[in-house]
This record gives C-alpha cells, sequence and structure tokens, in this order.
C-alpha cells in the first residue's frame, strides 16, 4: 500500500505543482492517475520512488515513509516504467533487461538467463535478445521497457504515460498485454495517463487530477461514469457525447446500444454478468 | 610542378635518412609533441568537460574560456611563453601552448557528448537505480565517447600543424626543415616539409577515425544526434547489425 499524506511540492522558489495531495493506493491494484498536462501527476508519481522529493507531507510505503529509504535501493526495489521504454542505447535489449539485477549484484549469466525469461512474459521473440533497442519497433521496445522493471520482481511497479508513443493499434495490444501481464503477477501498478479511456481500461481506481495535484474525483471506472463528480468530469470522461454516450434502438431481433455516431455499439441482454469493464468503447 | 618534384626528390633523398636529424627523428620528435601534448590537454579537459556535462553548470563559463583559447594566435602565444617561461624553459613553453589551443576541442567534445544525450535516457537511468557515478560511467561516458573522440581529432589536427612552429624555438620536429630552408632560400625543403606535415595530419585524422569505428557502441544508432565525424561509422554499423539474427 502506498500512502500519500497531505503532500505539497514546489520547484524552487516556483508556484505550487502538488497543493495538499492525499490518497492511498492499495496493493495489488491498478491505480491510474489521470489529468492534462501541467497537473502534477508525474511528478506524484515520482514521488514514489524519490526522483522526486515532496517540500512538504509524506509518502510512505507500507506504512515506512520513502524519505528514510535510501534513494538508490528504493530505485532498484520498485519497476519503473517510461514513454519509448527509455532504454540504454548502447546495450542489447537482454542486457537492458538485465540492468537492475546486475547493479544489485546478480552474476551476468543468472541475469541474462532471467531476462530471457522475462522477454518471454512480456511476449518478446528471445530472437530479438542480441538486438539493440534502435532496432526495435516502438511497441518492442516498450515491451523491453516493462521486462526491465519486472527484472528485480518488484512489489509495485510504476508507469509513466508508458504508451504515449506508440500508434493506436500498438497501444491497444499493449494494453491488453498489461492487462494480462497484471492478472498473473499481481503487482501494485501507479500508472500515468492523460488517455481517459485508457485510464478506464487498465484501472482498478482512477485518480481524476486537476491543476496543482488536486482529486476531482476518485473511483472505480464504473462509479466515475454512473456519477460523474461535476461537470470538468463529465466532460473529462465524454459521457455526453462519442462512444460513451450509447441510446438504446430497437431492433426486430432485440435491443442494442448505439453510440453518438449511430454505429451499433452493443446488444443490450437482460441481467448483463460482470459490469466491470463492460461499459464504454472498450475492445 | 618542377618545385613539387624537387619536394618530392628531397623527401626521397638518401640523406633524410641518415645523421641526427634524419626525418625518422624530425618526425618523432614532431609526433612527441603532438601525443603529448594532446594527451596532456585530454587529462585536464576530459574531466572538466565531464563535470560540466552531468552536472550541466559551468558551461557558459567553458564556451567563453574555450572561445577566447581558440582565438589565441599560436605563434605568438608560443613566443609569450618563451618570454615569460624562460628561454631555459622553451619544451615546457612550446608544450604549454599546445595544450592550451588543444583544451577547448576536447572540452567542448567531452561536454557536448553528455549533452547529446536524450534527458530520457539519463531519467531512465536513474530512475531504475544507478547511482551518479554508475550513470557516469555506465551511459554517459559510452554515449559520449563520439563526440569526445571527434573533439580529440579536432584537438590533435590543430596541435599536429602547430606544432611546426616549434622548431622556431629550436626544439626540433618537422618544422626544424621548413625554418632551416626558409633564410636558405630551398623551396624545395621547405615544401617537402610542409607535404610531411601535411600527410602526417591525414594520417593521424585517419587513425583517430578508426578509433572512431573501434570505440564508439554498436547500439548507439541510427535516429539519434547526427554528430561530427561519425556518420559514416554509425551507417556502417547499422548495416551490420540490423542484418544479425
Amino acid at each position: 500500500m502506498i500512502e500519500f499524506t497531505s503532500v505539497s511540492k514546489r520547484f524552487g522558489d516556483g508556484p505550487l505543482v502538488i497543493e495538499d495531495f492525499s490518497l492511498v493506493i492499495p496493493a495489488h491494484k491498478t491505480t491510474v492517475l489521470v489529468g492534462s498536462s501541467g497537473c502534477g501527476k508525474t511528478t506524484l508519481l515520482r514521488m514514489i520512488n524519490r526522483m522526486v522529493d515532496p517540500s512538504s507531507g509524506t509518502v510512505e510505503i507500507d506504512g515506512t515513509s520513502v524519505l528514510e529509504r535510501d534513494p538508490v535501493a528504493l530505485r532498484r526495489s520498485i519497476g519503473y516504467v517510461l514513454q519509448s521504454g527509455g532504454l540504454l542505447p548502447h546495450l542489447r535489449v537482454v542486457d537492458n533487461v538485465a540492468t537492475v539485477p546486475r547493479l544489485n549484484g546478480v552474476s551476468r549469466a543468472d541475469a541474462r538467463a532471467r531476462a530471457l525469461e522475462l522477454l518471454d512474459t512480456v511476449g518478446l521473440d528471445r530472437s530479438l535478445a542480441s538486438r539493440y533497442p534502435a532496432q526495435l519497433s516502438g511497441g518492442q521496445q516498450q515491451r523491453v521497457g516493462v521486462a526491465r522493471a519486472l527484472a528485480s520482481d518488484p512489489n509495485i511497479l510504476l508507469m509513466d504515460e508508458p504508451f504515449g508513443a506508440v500508434d493506436p493499434i500498438v497501444r491497444a495490444e499493449l494494453q491488453q498485454e498489461t492487462i494480462r501481464l497484471q492478472r498473473e503477477l499481481d503487482k501494485t501498478v501507479v500508472f500515468v495517463t492523460h488517455d481517459i479511456d485508457e485510464a478506464f481500461l487498465l484501472a482498478d481506481q482512477v485518480v481524476i487530477l486537476e491543476k496543482g495535484g488536486r482529486i476531482v474525483q476518485k473511483g472505480s471506472p464504473s462509479e466515475i461514469i454512473e456519477n460523474p463528480a461535476n461537470d470538468f468530469v463529465a466532460s473529462f470522461i465524454g459521457v455526453d457525447r462519442g462512444a460513451r454516450a450509447l441510446t438504446i434502438k430497437q431492433t426486430p431481433h432485440g435491443r442494442v446500444l448505439v453510440d453518438d455516431a449511430g454505429r451499433t455499439q452493443g446488444v443490450l441482454v437482460e441481467e448483463s454478468a460482470p459490469a466491470r469493464r463492460s461499459e464504454g468503447s472498450l475492445p | 610542378m618542377n618545385l613539387f618534384l624537387d619536394a618530392l626528390a628531397w623527401i626521397v633523398a638518401p640523406e633524410r635518412f641518415e645523421g641526427s636529424s634524419s626525418l625518422f627523428v624530425r618526425l618523432g620528435e614532431h609526433l612527441y609533441f603532438t601525443a603529448f601534448s594532446v594527451l596532456i590537454a585530454t587529462v585536464i579537459a576530459v574531466p572538466i568537460g565531464y563535470l560540466i556535462g552531468h552536472t550541466g553548470r559551468g558551461r557558459e563559463l567553458a564556451v567563453g574560456l574555450s572561445g577566447a583559447a581558440r582565438a589565441l594566435p599560436s605563434f605568438g602565444l608560443i613566443l609569450l611563453l618563451v618570454l615569460v617561461m624562460g628561454v631555459t624553459n622553451k619544451p615546457a613553453a612550446a608544450f604549454t601552448a599546445f595544450v592550451v589551443l588543444a583544451i577547448p576541442s576536447i572540452l567542448a567534445g567531452a561536454y557536448a557528448g553528455f549533452e547529446a544525450i536524450e534527458r530520457r535516457t539519463i531519467n531512465a537511468a536513474r530512475a531504475v537505480g544507478m547511482t551518479e557515478w554508475q550513470i557516469l560511467w555506465r551511459v554517459e561516458v559510452p554515449l559520449g565517447l563520439p563526440l569526445l573522440i571527434g573533439g580529440i581529432r579536432s584537438a590533435a589536427l590543430q596541435v599536429v600543424a602547430t606544432a611546426t612552429l616549434a622548431a622556431y624555438i629550436g626544439l626540433g620536429g618537422l618544422g626544424y626543415y621548413i625554418f632551416r630552408g626558409l633564410p636558405l632560400g630551398r623551396y624545395d625543403e621547405m615544401l617537402g616539409a610542409s607535404i610531411l606535415v601535411a600527410v602526417l595530419a591525414i594520417v593521424i585524422d585517419a587513425a583517430l577515425a578508426l578509433c572512431q569505428r573501434l570505440f564508439v557502441p554498436r547500439g548507439v544508432a541510427a535516429g539519434r544526434t547526427p554528430s561530427l565525424r561519425t556518420a559514416p561509422a554509425r551507417r556502417r554499423a547499422m548495416v551490420e547489425t540490423s542484418t544479425a539474427p
């Protein structure tokens, strides 16, 4: 469990980027921080592994303040995935994945063996292991980034807009992979994005942020879609338009749901089974 | 054309290869001036350049000082240093002048090499738990190498040309022949020695280009900052590695 208590942050003598932010991030769940650029979501994420220290307030992991921990050791114990993988261009894929275990003193052979297993885990062919990052597609680089983050088997995985730089088809594929991985590995995932659809797709808990890191609304995707806290949220998530504003249409074969553009999005059945993740335009 | 042939004839004449001022001796002196000056300059400039590149501080100062040092007239500097340091310290004065001339390129190569690395790469290295020292040695130094070697190449070329002036204060090197031929009007000798200096410069440049190919990390490949003098090496690296399994 990660807990933010009254966290504020200002850089230098600039304005407050984060103002009195408190949030509990439950263990073994995916929490997505979503908001427009400049809302402080990445700053909040980076406070968890001490890439940024709060000006006031505390960030605790399982009851221990991160400020009591050595930043380097803390970062090695937390997986971190960022846009385009953030891979080291001069190292082969296998050595990129093995980076953290190597830093922790694992032997080269053991670290590489583990790295190859991780390539399997993230769905990459082992033949890519000897390539350099520049020789991979954006989607493949991103998978390598995830494998690297998982290499030391961390409990916490931080993902900073990881899929922002890949095309929509690859992004959808990576999102599905993330869901599968989370089902298999059961990590505490903190994910930052500005894409509300991505947030609804991946999250157990969605936290919608405004400027200054102010929480506008938090809850499960269903709770937010069913009951947007205010007009800002309603318009941000687009409940009144597009693929999320569904109307019922009677057809000879039963009732179907039609979106804003008149396209049929689904069929209305009686007592639909698990409601979670069934709403919206999700693939 | 006759003068040119005369110069070539002067170079290959048997007496060039014997005695205490044979070509080998002068060439050796010239190489020694160049290599030692560039080495000292590297030892001084690289740590400073790395510090500037890693911390991002002091860049303006370095740019200012480098610019000023580049603008110094080398001939004047050598004479000035001989006067200041005394005629008994001529070698030290000459080396000091060469080192001062070599530092700006190497310094610029060192910090520009670090600055050319994407911030995201450094950020990622720090975020996965590298210490500052590990970031320096495992990320910045290897990735900054192409530009650093480019800087050393520039410096070496500048010093190999300027080292000719060492003979003016009686230190030898290939300039010996030029300053000996000048008052005698021996144009074949002066041109011949000049050709040798030019050839030496080309050979040194080629040797350092080879170094670049050998030392530049293979994965540092296409799509990233195109840098001084490294394009052919990179293109080659890409072709080699992209056909690998």
